[in-house]
């Protein structure tokens, strides 16, 4: 599994050590500088942006923009994008920072044809690279690095890993896992759609063997069964630290697609009562609301004392 | 979208897969006319998006004439799962030796087509025993792959092995070419004559792929509401309750729902306004939950971590200045100048509570108290 705190943070004898470079494809359109401008404030460490035509200017007179991930990986030597096209460019954007030589790449568009999406994690594979999203708020080490389109505010370091479907239920959740004291070692948000390059499964091999986790909170919906692979996997593993999840989509119609592309339970695949019940064989509790699971994880916490 | 059973049998058609004759329509007249045309007797089918139709009395079996003028208007008028029908099929009557399942998904998690077969159809999914499961990657299905599936279903070789392989091959090729996320055949009959026929269709397709499918577009069907929501961005689910759910995020409109639900609260619909809410979006989203007629009350939870609280308490003033709405509205809010926020609302239909579960609580007595 890809060492995704080694891409993120590096190791101390790296010269570029805590501040590892993020280039932002898209970085012209309102959405990409707004979020660039927020990433900044933040302190990562965005070393270029690429806008195809736009090559040579400078993104408010501070970051280089070139007209390729070829040019400004060259450039930089970063090894981390985040994508902010439109839907349909995604493919030809994921394929130009794969074929560059990205390791790990932050697919923020929403309604990227599954095709497209197929098709872009077959070239990350062959190239050994990592994608985060589609549909993501994307990946964060609080107080560290973000590279997403997430709030500041809800997030606090600490040793709690969140994984979750939901970009806003993330924010709602880790502010509440913020205010009952538990800080958050990463936070990793897999996307909403039905494919995602980083299953639940795979982000939670990304995080299990991190020194110095506390505890791990799930945050899933309906639709699909990877809650019930991450069961399945958490009890084949072994993971014992405390780990609480979050299912949102109980009251949902079948059938029905709720906002997110993959939020659909059709016949029983996909219903959040069989995500309910791995998550009970994995002996998770699961949280009735978003509240709770501050409240359930002081409970695991005490319980594994 | 998920296409009805009439649709998904023209794309069937299209790919040479095998199937009775029948003739969608909208309204008696026009079902008199292919009555006719088709012969008695035939099965008269509701056309609703969503399964279970047969428990619901939406398949009958039409004899003659007086059948007819009785049975058809009665299945119309029917509702499937709070789905009413959106046409009547008429398809002549099978004469069915054996019914077989076959259907393609696309498997999330394996990240491939996957196809399901099995020699005991004609029960809904969960129900049908004996199943074959076999992944097939992105491509089409080949003649290889086919055959194995046709004999671990234990069909002996001879025409109606070769019309399973010939139907699947077909299928895989209509779903690639689509870039469909399910069809289903269920049942896939084998009639007396040994031909092998779909008697049902189920379609769906990735509606994020619709820019590349010019030709599915006349198979979308929306409301006005939809169009609307769609054209602002906005994902919109129509329920049958009386709170409108409003939030940012479809997470948190589902969690709001399920939380809503647990407090003896109906919803009304799913409203998500996306990840960031503006003056402008809520404002918009106001106007189009006026338009639903059963809506008593409006339940608004908004995450903003960047949105200053104020900016919403403008949309909803706004709403009622303009005479948009005149319900209440109950809703958390949580990002900055909440404080200031709730100071501009004080004395209008909005009340402002720090937690949802208070916001809930309120609409869900609100609502009830009238």
């Amino acid at each position: 599994m890809a060492d995704i705190f080694g891409i993120l943070r590096g190791s101390p004898e790296d010269p570029d050590y805590e501040k590892k470079g993020v280039i932002v494809q898209g970085i012209t359109g309102s959405y990409g500088s707004l979020h660039t401008r927020n990433m900044i404030a933040y302190g990562t460490n965005v070393v270029a942006g690429v806008t195809p035509g736009k090559g040579g200017q400078k993104f408010e007179d501070s970051v280089p923009i070139y007209n390729s991930m070829q040019e400004a990986v060259e450039a930089t030597g970063a090894r981390i994008s985040i994508v902010f096209v439109p839907a349909k460019f995604f493919l030809s954007a994921a394929r130009d920072a794969l074929n560059a030589g990205i390791r790990l790449l932050v697919a923020i568009p929403e309604h990227v044809p599954i095709r497209d999406t197929m098709e872009a994690l077959a070239l990350a594979k062959e190239k050994g690279a990592v994608i985060i999203g589609p549909n993501t708020p994307g990946i964060m080490i609080p107080e560290l690095i973000k590279v997403g389109i997430m709030p500041a505010m809800p997030f606090k370091a600490g040793k709690i890993a969140v994984l979750s479907k939901s970009g806003t239920l993330l924010y709602e959740i880790s502010d509440a896992l913020t205010s009952a004291g538990f800080g958050q070692s990463i936070t990793i948000g897999v996307g909403g759609d039905p494919i995602n390059g980083t299953r639940l499964v795979d982000a939670f091999e990304m995080v299990k063997d991190l020194p110095g986790l506390d505890g791990m909170v799930v945050v899933g919906e309906i639709g699909g069964d990877s809650e019930e692979i991450l069961a399945q996997k958490i009890i084949d593993s072994g993971f014992d630290k405390p780990t609480v999840a979050y299912i949102a989509g109980r009251a949902a119609p079948k059938e029905k697609r709720m906002g997110h592309a993959g939020a659909i339970v059709m016949g029983t695949y996909g219903s959040a009562e069989s995500k309910v019940s791995m998550f009970n064989k994995a002996n998770i509790p699961v949280a009735k609301r978003p509240a709770e699971v501050p409240v359930l994880l002081a409970g695991k916490m005490e319980k594994s004392d | 979208m998920q296409l009805l059973e009439f649709q998904a049998k023209e794309l069937f058609r299209e790919y040479g897969i095998g199937l009775l004759e029948s003739i969608p329509s909208t309204n008696v007249e026009e079902g008199r006319k292919h009555a006719k045309q088709l012969g008695f007797p035939f099965v008269i089918k509701i056309q609703v998006p969503v399964g279970g139709r047969g428990k619901a009395g939406g398949i009958q079996k039409c004899q003659n004439e007086d059948e007819f003028e009785i049975k058809y208007p009665q299945v119309m008028g029917l509702t499937v799962k709070g789905e009413r029908a959106r046409a009547i099929l008429l398809e002549k009557m099978a004469d069915i030796k054996k019914e077989l399942y076959l259907s393609i998904f696309l498997n999330r998690s394996k990240r491939c087509y996957t196809v399901i077969a099995s020699s005991e159809g004609g029960v809904e999914i969960e129900s049908v025993k004996n199943q074959i499961v076999k992944e097939v990657g992105l491509g089409e299905v080949s003649e290889k792959t086919a055959r194995e599936v046709a004999k671990e279903m234990g069909l002996e070789e001879g025409s109606i092995a070769d019309q399973f392989v010939d139907t699947l091959k077909k299928l895989s090729r209509l779903v690639v070419e689509k870039e469909a996320e399910l069809a289903e055949i269920n049942p896939l009959a084998v009639m007396q004559d040994g031909t092998v026929m779909a008697l049902d269709g189920k379609f769906v397709t990735d509606d994020n792929s619709n820019f590349r499918h010019e030709e599915l577009q006349k198979y979308q069907e929306k409301t006005p509401i939809e169009e609307q929501a769609e054209k602002s961005g906005f994902s919109l689910v129509e329920l049958d309750g009386d709170i409108a759910v409003v939030g940012n995020g479809a997470g948190l409109v589902m969690s709001t729902l399920d939380m809503l639900s647990d407090n003896g609260g109906r919803p009304a619909c799913f409203l998500d306004v996306g990840g960031s809410a503006t003056t402008e979006s809520v404002y918009e989203a106001l106007t189009l939950i006026s338009k639903l007629d059963r809506v008593k009350g409006i339940l608004v939870n908004l995450y903003g971590g960047i949105v200053k609280t104020t900016v919403v308490a403008e949309a909803f003033l706004r709403a009622y200045e303009n005479n948009i709405i005149d319900l209440p509205v109950f809703s958390r809010l949580k990002g900055t100048e909440s404080d200031k926020a709730k100071e501009m609302l004080q004395g209008s239909r909005t009340k402002i509570f720090d937690s949802v579960e208070e916001a809930i609580n309120a609409a869900v007595m609100g609502v009830r108290d009238g």
